[in-house]
This record gives structure tokens, sequence and C-alpha cells, in this order.
């Protein structure tokens, strides 16, 4: 019986629920990760990637060497480099000077609007906030954004405009608390699976009533009371004739309303056109299931709203997030212990890395650039010369991309994150990112992006080093080193710092922001003396269960549920809506309407999933499609499909089941061989900049074998 | 796995699909019956219908000794391997019958025919018995095998004696007692009567009656319906426990084949008195027969409108559902019979809480033995202290024994309580078969003990057979000449334990399997230095220590054995 | 907060709060009382039965996990009727199931004083080891029966619901539906099962492979992307 050399607690790298874990050490390797039974925030519960998917740490493939491209590459001709045989092993000198000079090169040729940065949802708050520091810092820019864009920057935007703060308004364990809560757009399950045991709970022990509304049957349906089958896009329409017949029927907190929003007369004559009648014609969904809903959903003690990527990865995300805020201040089911407004973030860190900084139009701390204080605050924080910070905003993910050109953006670094699957349309993504004149690609793979980058850079995983990741319901938690960064590969903190000071050399300004941190604590500590929400938190306050933000003081026990008795915003704001169809609508020709998203055993562009065993689990895409459209179209369960949209074509194979609805398919956005994102439309949210990732009208048609990409063996269903 | 036609299935199963998980045995029968066996294809589409887990359908089948989820033959044959029949032959039965049955073509991979061993089939005093696709025979030896599997075999009829006919007067008539019968004899008098009393005047009579359960446990009846009455709740439920397994017992088969009518009026008092609106007869998988016979009561009984709304145009309603087991002694213990009842592997439940507050699906509820609901209409139509006319003052009325073994006349006798042990077995039972001496009688079947000459003048009573350390049980006695090595006896009893042990707590799961074990050894006279001490310590912590009645007793007669008997024990 | 009653335990009185089991009462008062199967994560369904205690007034010993304490409650932790049960049922675990990995019970089987070969013609369980997915293995052959495993599949935590039972008595096993291998059932690879186990018949299947002599290298080369990248590269370097 193999005994541990040590036992090393830390935290989930994989979703925004942050379950605790413990990694089981005997000579540098992990062998198994268990968890504490009295962790608060997953009680012991697991889901496969979090017990079983951290060994992409070990993979053969995994990068642990400074690398350059051997073949210089040129704008437009940039090409992808797999293989290790194209690329020389340098060392770590060689690498940052090599980067040093060319970043610097670019900076003083082109200046500010030439630079950009990904930063990263699963590297820690210091990483994050060091990478957005030296960009902003350094080479004076804004463009520092990362995958929160492409995931609920609608939400964002939308719970900024109506309450001023942008997270989970509760303690996701709080749905044991609800007496009705709704789901929308989110498929927890797979996505949030603690989140989904505790909602299971929820129904099933503490008497809570569902109300799930998705144009997928997701296994969550199982545990409804109530399963609105929506059309996609159908959102406004539907939770606004809910609050219709909340209206109508007298059903709203009008205390509430009174003491604690405005615009609720605008609001209401929204309303008026958006009956039961109106919806039903838009969503397919029956008049009765949302005149239910809204009574039920209205007569809650404690009403709950959860809902994920389905709602803002939308051209009118912002107002479908709107439309949901809206309820939730109409019937008072906010402020509350197991009420609330809920985005479920996604990445562990999404949360952390937008507190961060890691945002083209906040400082972190969501502190806007284009206030002077604001800029002035920074300025001195990081020693920078007054009216040195860039004012304007930054440009978006998407943004960032749609601006590589010459005049635009040259140079582009990328910590973590893999836009060549994870970014919408990705011919034209392919485009970009060939037109680049250099790119730096930080990470533990050489990915579909880092494929293209000039240089590598080896970072540590998540097990190899030290820091914090804040959850989908503001706990920071911390992340602790378990094992020695394999090979030569360094934490992302110490690469930034180290890569900063030569750069600072170069542009003759030493010292002048600080490099020198001995230990990611006083990264934090310095976040913390500017963003109040962090002030009070301290590594040694984080030990057993973290603590929710806000944490003002150093006393202070932390935040389970917000706006108890203010909105940061004062009061909080209803917003009239109109309805708004998707960008693109089924027709005659593209018939159908394709959904994206994720599946439980792998994670986004699957650069630490497709290199576990996980990978083993579920080898390859398959496409979700309706039993009566398969039959229709003549499609087999199992057999390889060819789905196109207007944008692009894949094929992979087809799983017929119901748990999607007639007239909508879903592909995962996992699989290289059959990326789902090739498919997708770039169109975006005005306000959020969001891409439509759920809506690409696609038609599907049989295909061969011999057209798969990578022709797999039959892979064993879950179901 | 051949292609099976799941049509018949799912025609079947439109009737489940409202009811959800506790169609299930209902739903696996059909199955069984269908196919010979459960596909595993048949078993997805049950739980589909009915939306139970299949992980969870599995463990239901695999838990009931009469589903398969492997063919094993087209037509199946059990034998009853327990000591009434083991003592008339049922051994040399099976071997006959096996090697019979390798003349016999098979057809496909499946065989045609298939032999088991069985449990107390409730048929002893017809022993050997077998059960034939179901279907019920005694004296099976001396028949050919190829008349019984044509179904020439003889079918049981009651065997009674006694000096009383209270319970059993409507029995031995040859055939089933058909309602209009029923009513010349009076029957649903006794309805009637409590319909025009209160609930609170029932159970007061019950109570006054001192009527105690009749399945073993002894408890008070009326206080049991006090419980269940007194429970908040607006849903409650009567139980009739018919899952009659004790090997040995066969007493509640007798009445419910003969007058299933009576029964019906004790629940249906039983459900008025407590507030229940809906009854439960729940009968063990061998019963095919009773089975029949209360269904078709209750179809009757429905369509004269003794069951149903407004009954004897009253505002009481009641509906009566049946439910077969399928296999499992251990559902005879009232929680794991609501188990099985709610579709669930019948594990017996932590108590308390008791079933008159939490039973069957969490509701209040009276769970009774067949033969004390049929004391309830007695007791109602002619006054409690009429009752307490036989019987002695703390036990009150009269009592079926289940007498088998050596005895001359084996069968069904009702007698009052307080008649002494050799009056029943010299005077009324014709004794012990000529030539031969009384040696030992098992009191209570397997879960009993041990009768020996010393307790032949004691009194049937609960209070004299306490004192004297022998239980009453449901009214089992097996009774062994001077012939018999009590040594096998018990190993047969601990094979019957090791086989029914449900598995869920570990005395019971374990000791049931190395008391079989050790008894293998002692009954083969292997017997080691340390298997006294080690049957001890397994006997003790099983009835110390076990979850339920069965564990609790599973060592209960090999201790008493051992007692009484303690050379047979020791290697010298 | 809630209502105080008073117990007397081994002979001391105390205080307790009313609606507590016999063992939290005897852990607040740090009495120890073995439990096997006992775990605070799942519910509690008194199956080893080590934990029996006598009660006064009580025909049989009651499992201190489940029973609640009364007032006036007279207990004795340890009883010679309680070691005698205790004892026996350890030593039949032993002539059971394979406790080679399970620390727990061995150390409780030294403090009974319990003969591990007190059944020496016992038939053991020892079905073979499952290794059907790429996660974990199952090891029945060192299953005591718990149901941890079973209930935090079903609503102790997962609602998977792919795990039940086979067999019954001494003969039941822990399986899936038809006993089909788990990547056909309805598991979702939590690993909740492995997380509760005390055995080692659950293990994740790297732990496994470690101590079944596989170097770290050796056991990553084991995965079927590893086998697909290096196809891969074979066959087409720069693929989407």
């Amino acid at each position: 019986m193999l005994k541990p050399d040590k036992i090393v607690p830390t935290t989930c790298p994989y979703c925004g629920v942050g379950c605790n874990l413990e990694l089981h050490v005997r000579d540098g390797f992990i062998y198994k990760v268990t968890s504490p039974f009295d962790s608060v925030v997953n009680y012991g519960n697991l889901c496969v990637k979090g017990r079983f998917g951290y060994d992409f740490i070990y993979n053969k493939d995994r990068i642990t060497t400074p690398l350059i491209r051997k073949e210089p590459q040129k704008p437009g001709q940039r090409t992808q480099a797999f293989d290790r045989s194209e690329w020389r092993v340098v060392s770590w000198d060689e690498a940052l000077d090599y980067t040093a000079d060319r970043l610097v090169e670019i900076y003083q040729r082109d200046g500010s609007k030439a630079m950009a940065v990904y930063c990263c949802a699963k590297a820690t708050n210091e990483d994050n906030y060091l990478l957005q520091k030296f960009f902003r810092a350094i080479f004076r820019t804004n463009n520092v954004d990362h995958c929160t864009r492409l995931c609920h920057a609608a939400s964002v935007v939308a719970l900024q405009m109506a309450i001023g703060s942008a997270a989970m308004s509760n303690t996701a364990a709080e749905v044991k608390d609800c007496d009705v809560f709704i789901l929308t757009g989110s498929n927890p399950t797979e996505n949030h699976p603690i989140i989904a045991l505790q909602m299971k709970a929820a129904v099933e022990k503490y008497g809570a009533k569902l109300i799930v509304v998705d144009p997928r049957r997701i296994e969550m349906v199982n545990y409804a009371t109530l399963y609105l089958p929506i059309r996609p896009g159908s959102d406004v329409p539907v939770f606004s004739a809910m609050a219709h017949v909340i209206l109508k029927e007298n059903l709203y907190d009008r205390e509430f309303i009174e003491q604690r929003t405005e615009n609720f007369e605008a609001f209401a004559a929204s309303m008026e056109k958006f009956t039961p009648e109106f919806a039903e014609q838009i969503s397919g969904v029956n008049r009765e299931l949302i005149i239910e809903a809204a009574r039920l959903y209205a007569g809650a003690k404690n009403g709950a709203i959860f809902w994920a990527l389905g709602i803002p990865e939308s051209t009118h995300g912002t107002a479908n997030a709107l439309s949901l805020i809206n309820l939730a201040l109409l019937t008072g089911h906010v402020g509350r212990k197991g009420t609330g407004l809920n985005p479920l973030r996604g990445q562990n860190n999404v949360q952390g890395a937008s507190d961060s900084g890691a945002m083209p139009w906040h400082y972190p701390g969501y502190q806007s650039v284009e206030i002077e204080e604001n800029a002035r605050r920074w300025e001195e924080a990081w020693n920078i010369e007054p009216g040195g910070l860039n004012r304007q905003r930054g440009l978006t993910t998407t943004e960032i991309l749609a601006a590589v050109h010459p005049g635009g953006v040259r140079a582009l670094y990328i910590m973590g994150e893999n836009p060549m699957m994870s970014e919408p349309n990705l011919n034209h993504t392919r485009k970009k990112m060939q037109e680049l004149e250099f790119l730096v690609a930080q990470d533990l793979f050489i990915n579909e992006s880092g494929a293209f980058a000039d240089v590598f850079l080896p970072a540590a995983s998540w097990a190899e080093k030290d820091g914090t990741f804040t959850n989908t319901d503001r706990r920071v938690q911390r992340v602790r080193q378990a094992i020695e960064p394999l090979g030569q590969s360094r934490p992302d903190w110490q690469i930034i710092c180290d890569l900063a000071r030569r750069v600072e050399k170069r542009l003759g300004r030493p010292q002048s922001a600080f490099w020198d941190y001995q230990h990611p604590s006083e990264i934090l500590e310095e976040m913390g003396r500017h963003v109040p929400d962090y002030a009070g938190i301290r590594y040694d306050r984080l030990e057993k269960n973290g603590l929710q933000t806000p944490v003002p003081t150093a006393d202070h026990p932390g935040t389970p549920y917000l706006y108890a008795e203010r909105f940061p915003r004062g009061r909080a704001k209803f917003h009239p809506l109109e309805y708004q169809p998707n960008a693109e609508m089924p027709d005659e020709e593209y018939p159908l309407v394709l959904s994206t998203g994720r599946v439980l055993e792998h994670w986004h562009g699957g650069t630490l999933t497709r290199h576990s065993w996980m990978d083993d689990l579920f080898p390859e895409a398959l496409m979700d499609i309706h039993p009566a459209d398969a039959a229709r179209l003549g499609i087999e369960d199992g057999r390889p499909v060819r789905v196109t949209s207007r944008r692009g074509s894949i094929v992979l194979r087809a799983r017929v089941t119901t748990k999607t609805n007639i007239g909508v398919v879903f592909i995962p956005f996992h699989f290289r061989e059959a990326a789902a994102n090739l498919l997708t439309t770039d169109a975006v949210d005005p306000q959020a900049k969001i891409p439509e990732y759920k809506a690409a009208v696609v038609r599907v048609t049989p295909a061969s074998e011999e057209e798969l990409t990578a022709a797999e063996p039959q892979p064993r269903g879950r179901y | 796995m051949s292609v099976t036609d799941l049509n018949p299935l799912l025609q079947r199963l439109e009737a489940y699909r409202h009811q959800g998980r506790t169609a299930l045995l209902p739903a696996l029968h059909d199955a069984q019956e269908l196919f010979g066996y459960i596909p595993q294809n048949a078993a997805e589409e049950i739980g589909r219908a009915l939306n139970i887990p299949l992980a969870d359908v599995y463990g239901v089948i695999e838990f009931y000794s009469l589903f398969y989820s492997q063919p094993i033959g087209k037509t199946i044959i059990h034998i009853c391997n327990d000591p009434a029949c083991a003592m008339a032959g049922s051994e040399t039965l099976f071997k006959q019958i096996r090697f019979s049955l390798q003349e016999v073509k098979t057809t496909g991979d499946t065989p045609t025919l298939a032999i088991e061993m069985a449990p107390c089939l409730g048929l002893c005093e017809h022993a050997p018995a077998v059960l034939i696709q179901g279907k019920a025979y005694g004296h099976a030896n001396q028949q050919t095998w190829q008349d019984l599997v044509s179904g020439k075999g003889e079918r049981p009829s009651s065997v009674l004696g006694g000096t009383v006919s209270i319970l059993t007067a409507n029995c031995g008539l040859g055939h089933t007692v058909h309602l209009s019968e029923y009513l010349n004899f009076g029957g649903y008098q006794a309805l009637r009567k409590a319909l025009h009393s209160t609930p609170r005047q029932i159970i007061e009579e019950i109570k006054a009656s001192g009527l105690v359960g009749r399945g073993g446990a002894a408890f008070p009846t009326g206080l049991k319906w006090e419980a269940a009455a007194n429970a908040a709740g607006e849903i409650k439920y009567v139980v009739c426990n018919a899952d009659e397994a004790e090997p040995g017992t066969f007493k509640d088969r007798v009445l419910m084949e003969d007058d299933p009518h009576s029964i019906l009026e004790g629940i249906l008092i039983a459900g008025y008195a407590i507030g229940a609106q809906k009854g439960y007869i729940y009968i063990r998988g061998e019963y095919l027969i009773p089975y029949q016979a209360m269904k078709q009561a209750v179809e009757d009984a429905r369509e004269a409108g003794f069951l149903g709304n407004n009954i004897l145009d009253t505002d009481f309603d009641f509906e009566i559902e049946i439910r077969r087991g399928a296999g499992a002694y251990i559902c005879g213990e009232e929680t794991a019979l609501f188990e099985s009842i709610e579709g669930k592997r019948g594990f017996p439940r932590l108590k308390p809480p008791f079933p008159t507050t939490h039973g069957l699906f969490g509701k209040p509820t009276v769970i009774n033995n067949v033969e004390t609901l049929a004391n309830v209409p007695v007791i109602i139509r002619k006054g409690a202290a009429h009752y307490r006319k036989l019987g002695t003052e703390q036990s009150p009325g009269s009592k079926l024994f289940c007498l088998s073994g050596d005895v001359v006349r084996p069968g069904l006798y009702e007698v009052p309580f307080g008649i002494p042990f050799h009056h029943l077995l010299y005077d009324l039972a014709g004794g012990m078969r000529p030539g031969h001496r009384f040696q030992a009688a098992l009191f209570g079947g397997a879960a009993g003990a041990f009768a020996t000459e010393q307790h032949l003048d004691v009194r049937l009573t609960f209070e004299d057979l306490k004192a004297a350390g022998l239980p009453l049980g449901s009214g089992v006695i097996t009774v062994f000449d001077e012939t018999r090595d009590l040594r096998d006896i018990c190993l047969r009893l601990a094979r019957f334990f090791a086989e029914e042990s449900c598995g869920k707590c570990y005395p019971c799961q374990m000791g049931t399997q190395r008391q079989f074990e050790i008894m293998q050894r002692i009954a083969s006279g292997n017997i080691q230095k340390h298997d006294w001490d080690i049957l001890q310590d397994v006997g003790w912590t099983m009835t110390d220590s076990s979850l339920c009645g069965l564990g609790q007793t599973a060592a209960s007669a090999i201790l008493s054995a051992m007692k009484h008997f303690p050379h047979l024990f020791k290697s010298d | 907060m809630s209502e105080l009653i008073t117990i007397t335990m081994d002979n001391q009185t105390f205080q307790v709060p009313a609606g507590i089991t016999i063992l939290q009462a005897a852990r607040q008062n740090h009495i120890e009382i073995p439990t096997i199967c006992y775990h605070d994560h799942c519910t509690a369904n008194g199956l080893c039965r080590i934990c029996v205690v006598e009660v006064e007034g009580a025909r049989t010993l009651q499992p201190a996990c489940v029973v609640g304490v009364r007032e006036g409650m007279v207990i004795h932790t340890s009883s010679e009727r309680v070691i005698r049960s205790r004892r026996t049922i350890l030593e039949m675990l032993a002539s059971s199931v394979d406790l080679s990995e399970a620390p727990e019970i061995q150390s409780l089987m030294e403090q009974y004083a319990s003969n591990t070969n007190r059944f020496p013609d016992a038939e053991p369980r020892h079905p073979p080891l499952l290794d059907d997915n790429p996660m974990y293995i199952r090891d029945y052959a060192k299953c005591i029966l718990c149901w941890r495993c079973v209930q935090v599949c079903a609503e102790d935590a997962q609602y998977a619901y792919a795990i039940n039972f086979s067999g019954r008595g001494y003969e039941t096993q822990i399986s899936t539906f038809y006993q089909i291998p788990m990547p056909e059932s309805t598991c979702v690879f939590c690993g909740q099962c492995v997380g509760v186990c005390p055995t080692g018949a659950l293990k994740p299947k790297r732990q496994w492979l470690l101590e079944m002599g596989y170097t770290p290298d050796e056991i990553m080369s084991l995965t079927r992307s590893q086998r697909q990248r290096r196809k891969r590269r074979e066959e087409s370097p720069a693929a989407f």
C-alpha cells in the first residue's frame, strides 16, 4: 500500500466551483487526489476532472524548456509548428532576452497600440495582476483582456449597468436555502458538476423547486418542476413574459421596488408587449408554462436565478442578462441568503483574473481606466510618472485579433490561452494569427495558438506554484505548490517579473514599477492596497476555507452574499427591453441552430484534458442531434456527419439523443480535429463585445468515414 | 444474447408507468413469466418505464431468488429442502429428477427443465413439496416426475384438525369459499358492525380482546392500531403480511386458499380503525394458488361494493392491492416488506422509527399477519368478552398450529390457547409414527428453538412457552423422532439462513455463512476443537448485534440444540 | 441551543443535547466507540455493528451511530457482550475479505485482540479485480460492503446511480447493471466512491499502476492521448 510523502491541500484548476483538493505526492509524482469532507465549497465531492484530470502535468508532450522557432516568422506567412523539431531549445536568458528585444523593438517603433496581451483565467490572481501590470505600466497599453470576454462579458456588463457589480451575488451552496430557483443557459452537471450536486440535493433533500429554461434537455431537467424548452435566442421574450405575468397579476414586491430600485415605470411599460402569447410565438414554449413559471418564481419565499453562458454568449447577451436581473428586482429575490443573481463563472479563476484587472476597460478592482483618479492611483502604486498610464479603453480579445494589421496590433503575448480554439470563426482567427509580427506563448503545451509563436516560455502548472484563485462565488482560495516545476519550467509570475526587468532595462527605466517579489503573497498584498475588495486578504487568512470578497479589512470575515443593504450603484436599475433576433436565424440553406459548449470530461481548447487520461474517456468530438432531426436528415447514431455554416465546415460523428431538442444541434469545442469554432459567428453583442457562440445556423449532412480528420474507434457512451 | 421480442412486455408496462418504482416487482414478475428470465434489454425497458436507475433494477433482480438474470430453463422446478420435506425424502427426489433431467433435450442454449433446491414452500403437511413453474404439488415422491411436469401431480388440499374451528370455520371445504358462501356464513357482518361504530371503539374492542400478533413477535394488535391511528398524516396504510416463509409454517396459506374474505374483512376493519384508505396484501412469490384466491376475492369484493368508494353506503373508501414477493424470506420482516412493495431490495430498515409512524412509503402503517387479521372479524362480530372465553388470561382466543415432521397426521390444528403440547401431539395429531418415539420438536420454525421430552407437558400459551424458553413464533411445531440426526436439521437451518440473509448488516451477512460452514463440518462428523466456541461466538454475535429479527434469531435453533444436546457438537 | 438531557455512559454522567446519537454523545465526551461503515459524509445505515453498545433495558445491543440518546439512558460502551460482538465481527471480516489496505480495521483488530485466523476453513470472497475504465480499478476482494460507494453514487452525493448490488447475503457484491463495464454505465467518473472507500477496494488507476511497479513515465505512456499524439505526428504534423 502506497504511502504519500506528503499531502498538499490546494484548489482545483478546472472550473469556477473552486473545489478543495488534496494532492497525494510520492517521489514528486501526484498519484491520487482526494478532497476534505469538511470543505465548505465541495464537501469532499469532486468531478472527474478534479479527481483524475491532473495528469497532464506529466504528459510527455509538455514543454519544459524555453524554445525559439528555428525558422524566423514573417507577418502574413506565419506557420504553426507543433513538432519540437521545428523549435530550438534555448536557455531562459536567451529566450527572455530575445522576447524583450522584440517587444521593445515593436513598442519603440509603433507605440502602445501595437502591444496586446491575453491574460489567463486559469492562472493565479498574482500571475494576472502582474501580467496586466506589465503591459499597462511598461507598454502603457490597455489592450489587456482574457477569455472572460468570450464567456460572461455580457453578464458582467448587464450587472454593472443594473447593480454596479458583476459577481455572483450569493454563495453557490446556498441553493439549498432556495424554495424556487431558475436555471437557464447552464448545464451544471457537465460544466459546474459540484454545484449541480448541490442543486440536485436542493431539489431532492431540501424541497426546492427547479425551473429549467434551456434549448437543450439537460440532465437537470430530470429534477425540474417546470421545463421550458426555448428556441435559442428567445430568452428576452420568455423572461420578459414572466415579468409581464408578474406585473399583470400583481405578484411583484412593491416595497423592494420602491425602496431599492429605480426606473420601474419605464421598465413596466416596456414589458407590456411581452405577452405570454408573444413569447410562445418566438420561443415555442407553451404560454401556460411561462405563466406557471412566473407564478412559481414570484411566489417563492427565496427565489434565485442561476445562469451560465447560454445567456451572455449572444448578440443580445446584455439584454438577455438584463431580462433576468429585471425579474429578480421585480420580485425582490436578491440581497438575502438563498436568493440572488448568480452567473456561474466558467474558469477556475475567471472571477479573479477579472478582479485583478485583466480587462481592457478596467484597472484591478473594476476601476475604469477612463477615470482620471483611478489612473493616478495606479500611477502612484506602480511608481509611474503622472500621466504615464493610458487613459483610453483598450481592445477586447476579439478586437485585438481584428486589429492585427500594419498600424494596429503587432505583438501579442498569450499566457495560457488558446484563441485558435476558443475564438469564434476560426478561419478568420487563423488569418489574424498569421498576420502578427511577434507572438509569445507562455504555456504548458504547444497548443493551436502557441504553434504560431516565435518564442515559447514553459510555465509551471498549478501544482508547481503558489498563489490564489478566486472562484465563482468570490471565494479567494490558496493554490499551493505540491511538486517542483518540471524541467526548467517556471511559475508564470516569475517569468513575468524576469521579463519585465529586462524590458525596463532596455527602456531605460530600471525598477520603475518594482518587480522583485519574493513570494506571490506580496503581489496579492500589493493589489489589496489599491483594491478595497481585496484589502483584508492575507495568505495566512486563507488557510482553510478562503475568504469571499469583498474583504475590506484585515479582520473582515468575508461576504457570503451581496447587496443585503445596498447595491453598489445605490439603487438597482430596471432596464426596458426589446426583442432582437439572433444575428443568424435558421433558413432553408442552414436549417439548424448550432449551440456550442463543453462536456464534462474536457476543458475548453483541450490543452490540458486532451493531454490527460481524460481523453480516453471522451476521445472524439460528437454532435448531439435530436432523433427527429436525425431521421429526417438520414443521420445514424455514431456515423460521421458534415456540419457546415457560412464560415466553415467540419466532419465528426453524430450522437442521436433527446438531450437536445428538435432544431438544435450541439458540438463541444474541445476538439481540434473538428473545431466547433470554425462554424461559429463572430457577430458580437454591441455592448459587451461577446460573440454569439450559442446560435450559428448550420446544415448537417451524412459524411463518410474517410472524411473524418482522425478516424477513431467508436467511443463508449456515458449514458 | 438471443433477440427477444419485448412487445408483450412493453404493452404490460403501460399499465405500470404512472406508478413508478413501486411497480417494479410486478413488472419483473411479468418479464420473468414472459421470457423465463429477465433479459437485459427487458430490464432496461422496465427501468425506463418506471424511472428507476438501471443499476437499481439489477440490484432488485439479483435480490429475489425467483428472478433470473440469465436463462436457466423453460420449466423451473423448485424442490423444498427444509426439514419437514427433507425428512420426507426431498433430496432423493431432487437426485431422481436431476438424473432424469440428463435425458431431457435442451433447445438452443436454454435447457428445457431446470431444477433448484428451494427454501420451505409452506406445504409441510404434504411433504415432500415441489413447485413447477410456480404451481405447488405435495407428496411429490409418490409421483413420476413426468407426471409432475405435465401437471398431473397432486394438488394439496387442506388438512385440518384441532378442537375448535373459529378461524378455520370456513376452511377445509375442498374449495375456496366464494363471496356468496362467505356472506351466507355471516361474512362482512363484522365490517358492517364496525362501520357503525367509531374507529376509536373498534380499537378499544381489539385492545380489550387481548389479541396479539400471530406473525411471531406477539405485539398487542390494539396498541399497534392505536399508534397508527394517532400518528400524524392524511395518508395511512394497512398491510397484510402474507409473506409466510418461516420453515414449517403453512397456516396463512390455508387461510388464504380456503377463506380469503375473512382476511379482507380484517383488513377493511383495520383500515377503518386507523383511517387508512389503502391496503396491501404482500404474498410470498411461491404462493401462486393463495395469490390467485386472494386476487379473485378482491375482485369479487370490489364488485360487491365491499371495496371502493362509499363502502356499505358509508363514507368509508378503501382499496386493496395485492403484491407478490419473489423469493426472499427476509421480506417477511415488516420493514423489508415495505421496501419490497416500494420496488427495492428487501433490506430491513433501522427501527426506530417504527411502521406505525414511518411505514410503507414513509407513512403511518399497520402491518399485521394474515392470521391476526383473520381474528379481527371474529372479535368484532361477537365482542371482545366472547372472544376471551377461549384461551387464557394472557393468551386469549384460539391459535393455529402447523404440525409437521414425524407425526401421524401432519396438518393445521386450531386449538384454544392453553392445551398441553402432548395433547396436541398425541391426542390430536395421532402421535409419533408407529414404532418411533419422540426425540425433539422445533418450535417457531428456523428462527425457533428445540423442545425436548421435558417440554411435552408445557401448555401452549405465550406465557408458558416463554417461561420454558420456547418461542411460539408463528405456531410452527416440527417434530423429530429418535431416528433423526439433529445435526442434519441444524445444518439445514444454517443453510436456510445463509441463503436468506439479506447481507445488510455484518453479523448476519458473515455470521450465517460461517455458521453454515461450521455446521457442515459438524454434520459430517469432522468436529474441530474450537468449533464449539466459534459457534457460540458467532451465534451470540448474530443474536446480540444483528440489525433485524432474521439475524437476531438465525442462531436461535442451533444455540438451543447446543444447550439441550451438547454432545452432538463435541468431538468426543 | 437545544435542550440538554442526562445520560450515563460507562458509569459517568453527561449532559448532552437531545437529538444526537450515542456515537456523537460519546465523541463529545471523549469516549471512544469504534466505527467501520460510518462516515460523516454518508447516511448512517448501521451496517457494520462494530459500534454496538449495551443500553440498559434493550434486548439487543444498539448501534451507536444511529440510535439517539434519551433522557436517563444508561449505556455501556465496552461490556463483555459488546466486546464479544466487536471481536467476532472483526474476525469474520478478516476471514471474508482482504484487509491488507484497511489500516483502521487492522488496528481495531489489534485493539480487540482478534484472531485473524479464527475461521481457518472459511470461504473468503475473492472476485477478480475489475480494470474496465481509465480512472479507477475495482478490487472487490477488498470490499467490506460498507455501502459508502453505492450511497455517494446515489443520494449522498452524485445522483449517478451507476452501482448497486448483485447477489445477496454473503454473496452480495457491488455491481453495475448486469455487470456491464463502468464506461457503459451511468458512471460519470467523479470518483466520489473512490474518495470514501475505506479498504483500497476502489483505487485511482495511476495509484494502482504505481503500486504495480510502473514508473510515472511508463504510466503516462499508457494514455490514449500519447498513443494518439505519436500517431498523429507521424501522419499529419499540421492538422488543424
